[in-house]
C-alpha cells in the first residue's frame, strides 16, 4: 500500500508501540485475559451439558480463529487476502483424508493438515506476496477458484462429491456424543492459540515490522525490515491455526465437499469481521467475531430477516467504512484513551 | 471483552428453550429458498406443507390414544452445505425437532445426514438420491425415493430398444448426485451394447455451453445423457437446441420434471427426463390418498402443477405418519422398527427400506419412470414413455420426429 | 479438425462479449485506481432490465440497449456518490471493502425481489453453419456489437473534449485539477461509464445465456482474468484480452476435460499476475 491516509483513529491502533517489551508474555495482564475468555469458553456449556450453547460459541471459535489470523495479514500488514478459506478448506481435506483413508489418529491428523497447509502457503506466498495492494487481493481470488477447481478434479479427495466419513471414527473419541465435546475442547484451544499467537506476534519485532509494511511497505524496506521474508512469514503463520480449526471442523461434519471447504463468503464474512472489530487489534477481531456470529446466528433463523442477512451485513459493512474505519476497537479507544493500555 | 462475553453468554444461556407441547410433532428441515437449488427445493416443500395441512385438517397423527398435530420449522439453507449442518444442529438442538425432513440435493443431504446420526433423530430423505451415505452405517436416515443409481437405467433400456447401436454421449454436473447417476448410467449403457462416445462433467455453475455442445457434435453422438439440476439442464438444452446439435435422444435429470421446462418451447421438445412420479401414473394406494386426489388438492392449494419433487416431499411425509402410526408411539426407537417394516403403497408407489446393515435405510422397491416432453394441441406437456406398461403415450424416436 | 476451428471461432465471439464486459471494470481502474466488486452485480443488472423490458413492455430485446445504457450510466454515478468518493484517496482497501459491502445489499435486494430462479429471454435469429456445426445468430450479433461498442469507447476517449479530460484525470488528478478539470465529476463520469458498459455487456449476455440473481459472480471472475490478460486500466486491452480468453477456452476445450478449464484458467491467472503485475498490455496512467 502506497501512502495511506488513514484517519485518526486507526492510526493511533497502528502506531502504538509495544507497551512492555522485554517481559516474560506471562506477566502480562492481557495474556491472562485471553486465558479467561478460553476458560469462559469451556466452563459456560460444560456446566449442565448445553448442547445448544456449545454450538453456539464453537462457531463464534471458528470465526475467532479465522479472523485473528487473517488479521495478520489484513490488520497488521495490510494485505487483503480473499483466499484465508484455503487454508480452513486444504487442512479440512487433509486431516478429513488422513483419518478416513489411512486411519490416522485424529491429532496427528491435525498437524499434518496445520503444518502440510502452512508449507504450502509459503511457497503460494513467494509467488503472490510480489504483488500490491488490489494486485494481491485479485490474486487470493484466483487462488481460492483455482483450488476448488483443482479438487473437484482431484479424485483420491472423491472430486465434486468430497469424503464422508464413516461414523464409526468417532469411536476412539467416545461415540458421536462424546466426540463432539472433544472436537468443541481442542476448538477453543485453538482459538486460544491463534489470540495468544496474535497478541505474541503484536508485542515482537517481527509484528511491529509488519505494522511498519501497513503503514508504508517501502519506507518499512529502506528502514531495513527484511518486507519479503516478513510477508511470506505472517502468511505462512496465518495459514497454520485455519487448517487445523478446517482439520476440526469438517471432521466433526464428518462430510467435506469442495464447494464448502472452498466457500468464498467465509474469507469475505472474515474480512468483515475484522473490520467490525477494528482491525489490527486483537481484541477488537475476537469480539467482531462474537457479534458477527450471534448476529448471523439471529438474522438467519429470523422469519423477517432471513432474506436481508446479506443487506444487513453489507450495510453495516458500508456504513463502518464510510464513518468508523476504525471499527468497534477505534470507536472505543478515541472514547476511552485508558482501555489502550490494557485491550491490545 | 470477558464482561461482554460473560453477559452473552449467561443471556444465551437462560433464554427459555421452547419445549414442543405434549401433542405435537415437531418436524424440522431446511429448504433451499435461495442458490442455485431453490427450484428444485421448492416443490419439495410444497409437497410436504400440503402434507401437514392435510394431516392437521384430519386431526393429526394418531398413536398411543393420543393426536399429535404436526408443526414444521424450517429455515432457508441457501443451498450451501456448511449452512445445512449448523441449522440442522440448530434444528434438534434450539428448535427441539423430534424428526427431520432431509434437505434437497444429495449434498446438502449427505451433510445432514451425519447430523441427524450424531443426534440420533430419524430423517426422512426425499431429497437426495445417492446411496454414498447409506453406506456409512447410518441407523436413523431413510430414503423414500429411487436411489441415483437407477435413475436413467429405463433410460437406457428404452434407447436400446428404438436404437440398439446408438452412440452416447454422457455431459453432466460435477455434483454428487449426477456424477453417481451417470457413472451407474455408463455401465447400464455398455450392458446393453450401446456406445459411450463422450463422459464428461462441467462446473455446476456453468453457463456458457458452447464448447461443449461443439464437442458433443465433434464426437459423433446421437444419444444425449446428462445435465444436474434445473439451472444446468435447462441451459444445456437451451444450448443444444440453438446450436443445432441434432441429437436423436435427449435424457436430461431432474430439469425436464418441471414445469418451467416448457419455457424453452422447441428446446424442450422431445426431452426425455427419469421421474420419480408423474401423475398419469395411478398405483392403488393402501395408505393416503390417491393420485387423483393429491394431484388435484395440490393444484387447488398452490395454483401449480404437482411434480415429482412435490410427490416426494408428500410421500416423506405420509411414509413417516404410516410408520408412527403403526408403531403406536413416537419414541425414534420404535418408529425406527416400524419403519425397517414398513412395506407400503402410497399414490407415490411402493416403498420399502433396506434393513441390511450394510446399506441400512435405502429404497428399495419404488420404481421410477421416463417422461418426455410432447406436443398436444400446440401445447407442450410431459408423457409417461416408459415402462410400456404404465405410458400414458408412445415414445417419440427420434426426436426430429416430434414436431 | 473442423470442430477445433468452430471451437475457435465460438471463442473468439464470445470473448468479445467478455471483452466488453471487461471494459467496464477496467475504465473505472485506470482512472481512478478502485476495483469494483459490483461489477458483476452490475452485470446482472443488465440482464434483468433486458428481461423486464422485453418480456414485461414487450420491447424488441435489442432495442433495450440505449435504457439500459442511460440506466447503467445513472446508476453508475449513484454508486460513486454512495460507496466511491469518500475512498478517494485512501488505501485500496477502503475502496474494495465499500464496493463489496454495496455489492452484498445489491444481491440481497435481488435475491429478495427475483430469488435465484433461472431467466430466460429467447432470442431467435438465423444462425450461420460451417458443417454441422452452428453459430447462433445471437452470438454473432452479440460479438459485432460488443466490437461496435468497444470501438465507440475508444473514439470517445481519443476524440471528444470529455474523454480527453477523464484521460488527462486518469494520468495525473493533481495536474487535471490544476488546469481546471472538474476532478470529481469526471470521477463519477468515469464510474457511470464503467457500470453502463457492465450492464450493456450484460444485456447482451442475457440474449445468449439464461441468467440468475447470482450469475454476477462468474461474469466478475471472467472480467477478472480478462482484465489481467488485457492489462490494467486499458479499457481496449480488454477487448483483446477477452478474446485471449475466449480463444483459449476453445482451443483448450477440443482436448482437455471441460471440467479442467477452470483450473487451467486460474492457474494462468495467477501466473500471468505474478508475471505481469500491471497486465500483459498494461499502459498506466494513459488509459
Amino acid at each position: 500500500m502506497d501512502s495511506p491516509i488513514t484517519p485518526q483513529a486507526m492510526e493511533t491502533v497502528m502506531i502504538r508501540r509495544p507497551s512492555v517489551r522485554g517481559a516474560a508474555i506471562i506477566t502480562r495482564p492481557f495474556f491472562w485475559l485471553i486465558t479467561l475468555v478460553v476458560a469462559i469458553f469451556i466452563v459456560t456449556p460444560a456446566i449442565g451439558n448445553n448442547v445448544e450453547l456449545r454450538e453456539s460459541l464453537l462457531l463464534a471459535a471458528v470465526y475467532i480463529t479465522l479472523a485473528s489470523n487473517l488479521n495478520l495479514m489484513l490488520g497488521y500488514a495490510g494485505y487483503i487476502n480473499f483466499g484465508s478459506i484455503v487454508f480452513f478448506g486444504l487442512g479440512g481435506y487433509i486431516c478429513v483424508w488422513l483419518v478416513n483413508s489411512y486411519d490416522w489418529p485424529l491429532w496427528l491428523a491435525l498437524l499434518a493438515a496445520g503444518v502440510g497447509v502452512s508449507a504450502l502457503s509459503f511457497i503460494f506466498g513467494i509467488g503472490i506476496l510480489r504483488l500490491r495492494g488490489p494486485f494481491f487481493a485479485l490474486s487470493t481470488i484466483g487462488i481460492v477458484e483455482g483450488v476448488q477447481a483443482f479438487v473437484q478434479n482431484f479424485t483420491p479427495w472423491g472430486g465434486s462429491s468430497g469424503i464422508y466419513i464413516s461414523p464409526a471414527v468417532f469411536a476412539p473419541l467416545g461415540g458421536p456424543a462424546r466426540a463432539l465435546w472433544v472436537v468443541y475442547f481442542a476448538l477453543v484451544a485453538v482459538m486460544g492459540l491463534s489470540l495468544y499467537l496474535s497478541y505474541a506476534i503484536k508485542t515482537s519485532k517481527f509484528g511491529l515490522g509488519l505494522l511498519a509494511i501497513g503503514q508504508n511497505e517501502d519506507a518499512a524496506a529502506i528502514l531495513g525490515v527484511p518486507t519479503p521474508r516478513y510477508k511470506a512469514l505472517a502468511y505462512s503463520a496465518s495459514a497454520f491455526l485455519p487448517a487445523i480449526v478446517g482439520g476440526l471442523y469438517f471432521f466433526k461434519g464428518a462430510f467435506i465437499q469442495p464447494s464448502d471447504a472452498f466457500d468464498l463468503t467465509l474469507s469475505t464474512e472474515a474480512i468483515v469481521i475484522c473490520m467490525l472489530g477494528g482491525q489490527g487489534t486483537v481484541t477488537g477481531v475476537a469480539l467482531g467475531a462474537y457479534l458477527y456470529e450471534e448476529l448471523r446466528g439471529y438474522l438467519l433463523t429470523s422469519e423477517t430477516f432471513s432474506h436481508f442477512q446479506l443487506v444487513v451485513a453489507g450495510a453495516l459493512l458500508l456504513l463502518i467504512v464510510l464513518f468508523f474505519p476504525g471499527g468497534l476497537m477505534g470507536f472505543i479507544y478515541s472514547r476511552f484513551p485508558r482501555t489502550q493500555r490494557l485491550l491490545e | 471483552m470477558n464482561r461482554l462475553c460473560l453477559l452473552a453468554a449467561a443471556a444465551t444461556l437462560f433464554a427459555a428453550p421452547a419445549f414442543a407441547q405434549d401433542d405435537t410433532i415437531t418436524i424440522g428441515m431446511t429448504n433451499s429458498l435461495t442458490g442455485p437449488l431453490n427450484v428444485d427445493s421448492l416443490g419439495l416443500q410444497r409437497g410436504e406443507e400440503y402434507w401437514r395441512d392435510e394431516v392437521n385438517a384430519a386431526g393429526g397423527i394418531k398413536a398411543g390414544g393420543k393426536s399429535y398435530k404436526v408443526k414444521f420449522v424450517t429455515y432457508d439453507d441457501q443451498s450451501v452445505g456448511g449452512r445445512v449442518q449448523q441449522l440442522y444442529t440448530r434444528l434438534v438442538n434450539q428448535d427441539h425437532a423430534q424428526f427431520l425432513f432431509s434437505p434437497y440435493s444429495s449434498g446438502l443431504t449427505a451433510a445432514a445426514a451425519v447430523i441427524s446420526e450424531q443426534y440420533g433423530k430419524i430423517m426422512i430423505d426425499a431429497g437426495g438420491a445417492e446411496k454414498k451415505p447409506f453406506l456409512l452405517g447410518n441407523k436413523y436416515l431413510f430414503m423414500v425415493i429411487t436411489q441415483a443409481d437407477d435413475y436413467l437405467a429405463g433410460a437406457i433400456k428404452a434407447l436400446a430398444q428404438k436404437n440398439p447401436h446408438a452412440r452416447v454421449a454422457m455431459v453432466y454436473s460435477d455434483d454428487p448426485f449426477s456424477k453417481t447417476v451417470l457413472a451407474a448410467a455408463k455401465g447400464q449403457a455398455k450392458d446393453a451394447g450401446l456406445d459411450v462416445v463422450m463422459d464428461e462433467s462441467y462446473a455446476p455453475s456453468t453457463t456458457d455451453f458452447g464448447p461443449i455442445v461443439n464437442k458433443i457434435i465433434s464426437s459423433n453422438a446421437d444419444a444425449f445423457l446428462g445435465g444436474g439440476h434445473y439451472s444446468d439442464g435447462a441451459t444445456l438444452a437451451r444450448q443444444m437446441y440453438d446450436q443445432r446439435a441434432n441429437m436423436k435422444w435427449i435424457s436430461i435429470l431432474v430439469a425436464p420434471g418441471d414445469d418451467k421446462f416448457a419455457e424453452l418451447g422447441g428446446a424442450a421438445l422431445g426431452v426425455t427426463v427419469p421421474s420419480q412420479w408423474e401423475p398419469q401414473v395411478s398405483y392403488k394406494p393402501d395408505f393416503g390418498p390417491t393420485t387423483a386426489e393429491f394431484a388435484k388438492g395440490f393444484e387447488a392449494k398452490f395454483h401449480a402443477k404437482a411434480d415429482y419433487h412435490a410427490a416426494s416431499g408428500y410421500a416423506s411425509g405420509a411414509i413417516l405418519q404410516h410408520a408412527i402410526e403403526q408403531a403406536q408411539s413416537i419414541e425414534p426407537e420404535k418408529v425406527v422398527a416400524a419403519l425397517n417394516a414398513t412395506d407400503v403403497t402410497t399414490f407415490f408407489g411402493r416403498v420399502k427400506f433396506s434393513t441390511d446393515p450394510a446399506s441400512h435405510g435405502l429404497q428399495v422397491a419404488h420404481q421410477m419412470v421416463l417422461a418426455q416432453w410432447q406436443k398436444s394441441d400446440d401445447k407442450l406437456v410431459r408423457q409417461v414413455v416408459w415402462p410400456q406398461q404404465a405410458a400414458s403415450a408412445p415414445l417419440i424416436y427420434p426426436i426430429s420426429a416430434s414436431q | 479438425m473442423l470442430g477445433i476451428i468452430a471451437s475457435l471461432i465460438d471463442g473468439v465471439l464470445v470473448g468479445l462479449v467478455y471483452g466488453l464486459a471487461a471494459m467496464g471494470l477496467t475504465l473505472i481502474w485506470g482512472v481512478m485506481d478502485v476495483i469494483n466488486l459490483t461489477h458483476g452485480t452490475m452485470i446482472v443488472g443488465g440482464m434483468f432490465a433486458l428481461y423486464l423490458l422485453a418480456t414485461a413492455l414487450g420491447m424488441p430485446p435489442y432495442l433495450t440497449l440505449p435504457p439500459v445504457l442511460i440506466g447503467g450510466f445513472v446508476v453508475g454515478v449513484a454508486l460513486y456518490w454512495v460507496a466511491v468518493h469518500r475512498m478517494i484517496g485512501r488505501p485500496p482497501l477502503m475502496s474494495l471493502l465499500s464496493t463489496f459491502a454495496v455489492n452484498l445489499m445489491l444481491i440481497g435486494i435481488g435475491t429478495g425481489l427475483w430469488g435465484t430462479a433461472l431467466f430466460n429471454v429467447s432470442v431467435s435469429l438465423p444462425g450461420l453453419s460451417i458443417g454441422r456445426y452452428t453459430f447462433p445468430g445471437a452470438h454473432i450479433l452479440a460479438a459485432a456489437l460488443a466490437a461496435l461498442i468497444a470501438g465507440l469507447l475508444y473514439l470517445f476517449l481519443h476524440k471528444t473534449r470529455l474523454g480527453k479530460a477523464l484521460r488527462a484525470v486518469a494520468n495525473n488528478r493533481e495536474a487535471a485539477e490544476l488546469v481546471g478539470i472538474p476532478t470529481t465529476k469526471l470521477l463519477a463520469i468515469a464510474v457511470g461509464c464503467g457500470v453502463a458498459l457492465a450492464g450493456v455487456s450484460g444485456m447482451l449476455i442475457g440474449t445468449l445465456f439464461p441468467f440468475t440473481v447470482l450469475s454476477g459472480d462468474g461474469y466478475q471472475l471472467k472480467s477478472f482474468v480478462v482484465t489481467v490478460l488485457g492489462g490494467f486500466g486499458n479499457p481496449v486491452g480488454a477487448l483483446m484480452g477477452g478474446v485471449a480468453l475466449g480463444l483459449l477456452e476453445g482451443a483448450v476445450t477440443p482436448f482437455v476435460p471441460v471440467s479442467w478449464t477452470l483450473v487451467i484458467e486460474f492457474a494462468l491467472f495467477v501466473l500471468v499476475l505474478i508475471a505481469f503485475p500491471n497486465g500483459i498490455f498494461a499502459r498506466r496512467g494513459a488509459l
